[in-house]
């Protein structure tokens, strides 16, 4: 049994913290303030977590950013840069793998039994690109730039493109609370119809959102190479067979590129590399964060 | 360990970690806090 815990531990550790950081159940019961209203809002998750669901314990880092880039009188947003970038220097885009409901979110609708898509490196490389454009301009740069007649902002990647905000806070406010169906309208259409894409791609391709659209995987992407935590090869042991590419749906080729922006840090190479020849290390020293599957050589031998 | 190799990152972290203190101090904190304590219309599609 332990041994299975330990295998199955990324999922365990996902869903235990979609729970915990989405854990305000009176949210859900009617008659009750509609979200959570108390001090652990102060504090942003480090994933994507809409603070409009109604379970929401924790603000969100990208809803928060774009919130402090909105004020008519902004300052810099050092407290939520500095948590980002302490976030993203410690682990990287581990985050995106262990501890982000909506990425769980996708993989389980990925494990619907039905002929996948894999799409071509020349539409799938460019597209990749695709996420630090909505960081640059939908995040950070029209919220900063742009102004309403009153002179604020508006949270253009949260109001026009965020699919967790629909689907953790909009789909069960709205099914909740008849007070808000008056005003659905057209942005709701449309943010429905890009949760919808979003969901029906998640089934064919693995974890379209985090590849082509997330802009807090792509903030965090940017120090995969410099992080604290990171993956190691060791050239001694790589046989340069090619099972941890295999076993990636990032569709990184872990053994030549370990730290690439694109890796979620799942771990899923580590555990099918035969030659154990993958590792997590923190500060240079091993990790044992996933329990390596059995090589070849060790089954034939017992 | 090799320490070269941790150099940048540890120096970050120190820089991110006085950045969350000076906007701690600075009352940003409760500005995450009074927008996170209302429901974004914008974002869940309303606004």
């Amino acid at each position: 049994m332990g041994k299975s815990i330990r295998k199955h531990a990324r999922r365990i550790v996902q869903v235990l913290w979609g729970f915990l950081s989405n854990g305000y159940v009176k949210g859900f019961l009617p008659g009750a303030p509609m979200i959570y209203q108390g001090p652990l809002k102060r504090f942003c998750v480090p994933g994507m977590n809409c603070y409009s669901c109604p379970g929401a314990l924790g603000a969100c880092p990208i809803g928060a950013l774009q919130a402090a880039l909105n004020e008519r009188h902004r300052r810099f947003p050092s407290y939520i840069l500095g948590y980002l970038l302490a976030i993203g220097v410690l682990v990287g885009r581990f985050i995106c793998g262990w501890l982000c409901l909506f990425g769980l979110v996708q993989e389980l609708l990925y494990k619907i039994p039905v002929p996948k898509l894999r799409i071509p490196e020349k539409v799938d490389k460019p597209l990749r690109y695709l996420k630090y454009a909505v960081l640059a301009v939908l995040v950070i740069g029209l919220p900063l730039f742009y102004r309403t007649d009153a002179g604020t902002g508006l949270p253009f990647f949260c109001q026009f493109l965020c699919p967790v905000g629909t689907l953790e806070g909009g789909v069960p406010l709205v099914l909740l609370n008849s007070v808000l169906r008056p005003a659905l309208g057209w942005l709701f259409r449309w943010k429905i119809l890009l949760l919808v894409l979003v969901i029906l791609s998640s089934i064919v391709i693995y974890r379209p959102f985090c590849k082509y659209l997330c802009p807090l995987g792509a903030f965090y992407s940017l120090f995969q190479r410099i992080s604290l935590i990171r993956i190691q090869v060791d050239p001694v042991k790589c046989t340069g067979c090619g099972t941890c590419g295999k076993a990636c749906g990032m569709q990184v080729d872990p053994h030549k590129v370990p730290n690439s922006t694109e890796c979620i840090r799942c771990g899923e190479c580590i555990q099918k590399c035969p030659a154990h020849a993958l590792s997590f290390t923190g500060l240079g020293k091993e990790l044992h964060l996933r329990p390596r599957e059995d090589s070849v050589h060790e089954k034939t031998s017992a | 360990m090799k320490r070269k190799g941790y150099l940048l990152p540890v120096a970050l972290l120190a820089l991110a970690v006085i950045m969350m203190v000076i906007g701690s101090l600075s009352g940003q904190m409760d500005d995450v806090l009074t927008k996170a304590v209302h429901i974004c219309m914008e974002c869940i599609g309303l606004g």
